[in-house]
């Protein structure tokens, strides 16, 4: 019965993830891109691992797939002209896919062959008495500690960059105080002349 | 690893069953319904006039930014979860570290506040 799951997950996973590539229209190809996200969280709880499954859905859902529609919508650039060009990029994106395939090929190999060599300990993050969040909370935070502090320091180096990076004062923008607003008085803002009558026009 | 996957089936069903309802509702009324398609039928069309430009439009780079800064919290955020649920298990080094590691996004925090990004003008 898991196994019926895992082959609809990883088929589905697998054929979202060629028509993200072979989709002629961007936003067909974020949303494929999701729907092989949600595949990815089915493996994930068929591994028994909760809390990656969750994140997966939390954050590439929720938030990194909104943000790919943002960049789509925001280029607004011709995509058929952009496709003319593929085969004086197909010798780039050849060496990255085969050094991605590579990197595939040898954490499988590190898998079956050498866990404790790569992974330094023998630790599984999946288990049948623990849930997977509390194994993992076990060692994230103190074992690697170092880790853990890099992934801060990474977050406020993005969000440093991002603001730097898009945001800009604008001047031409009247923006309501509302404290000024409060705190001035009677004599800055009422004029009160005394007029004679017949001469006000 | 069995109770697991029992815990996991009402959400299967529920998705099993929300697939096979969005499919026999496009479907019936595919079938149902009565198909008549001529060219004014088949094309967009924008509350009766004719759309003005391309849907995909330049939008606003804060729209951006105000996303991008979402991701980082809902992180951190997300974080927090495995430190809650093991906090008795890891001691007091565990909770420094989350500390320290909420002290640095504080940083940012002020610093995006004191820049003005988190207003929209």
């Amino acid at each position: 019965m898991v196994s019926i799951f895992f082959y609809l997950f990883a088929f589905i996973l697998i054929f979202s993830s060629v028509f993200v590539i072979t989709a002629k229209n961007p936003v067909h190809s974020v949303f494929f891109l999701i729907l092989s996200f949600f595949n990815a969280t089915g493996l994930f709880v068929l591994m028994g691992a909760e809390f990656l499954a969750m994140l997966l859905l939390i954050v590439y859902v929720g938030a990194v797939a909104v943000l790919f529609l943002f960049v789509i919508m925001m280029l607004n650039i011709d995509f058929k002209s952009l496709r003319t060009g593929i085969m004086k990029n197909a010798r780039l994106g050849l060496i990255i896919g085969v050094v991605l395939l590579a990197e595939i090929i040898f954490s499988i190999m590190g898998m079956h062959y050498g866990k404790d060599k790569i992974l330094g300990t023998n630790l599984s993050v999946v288990s049948n008495e623990i849930e997977n969040t509390r194994l993992l909370g076990n060692v994230l935070y103190t074992d690697y500690i170092y880790l853990f502090q890099t992934a801060g320091l990474i977050l406020l180096v993005a969000m440093v960059g991002a603001i730097v990076l898009t945001h800009r004062k604008r001047d031409n923008v009247r923006k309501q105080d509302a404290t000024k607003q409060v705190l001035r008085n009677k004599s800055e803002t009422l004029n009160i002349n005394d007029i004679e009558i017949g001469k006000g026009a | 690893m069995e109770s697991l996957y029992i815990e996991y089936l009402p959400i299967a069903i529920f998705i099993a069953f929300a697939f096979g309802l969005a499919i026999l509702f496009a479907l019936s009324s595919w079938l149902i319904g009565k198909q008549l398609p001529d060219s004014e039928k088949l094309s967009p069309y924008e509350c009766g006039f004719e759309p003005f430009e391309d849907a995909r439009i330049q939008f606003d780079v804060r729209f951006y930014l105000v996303a991008i800064l979402f991701i980082i919290f809902d992180l951190e955020v997300a974080f927090l979860f495995p430190w809650a649920v093991s906090l008795s298990n890891i001691g007091i080094l565990g909770f420094i570290s989350m500390m320290i590691f909420l002290f640095l996004l504080t940083i940012g925090f002020v610093y995006e506040w004191k820049k003005g990004a988190l207003e929209w003008d």
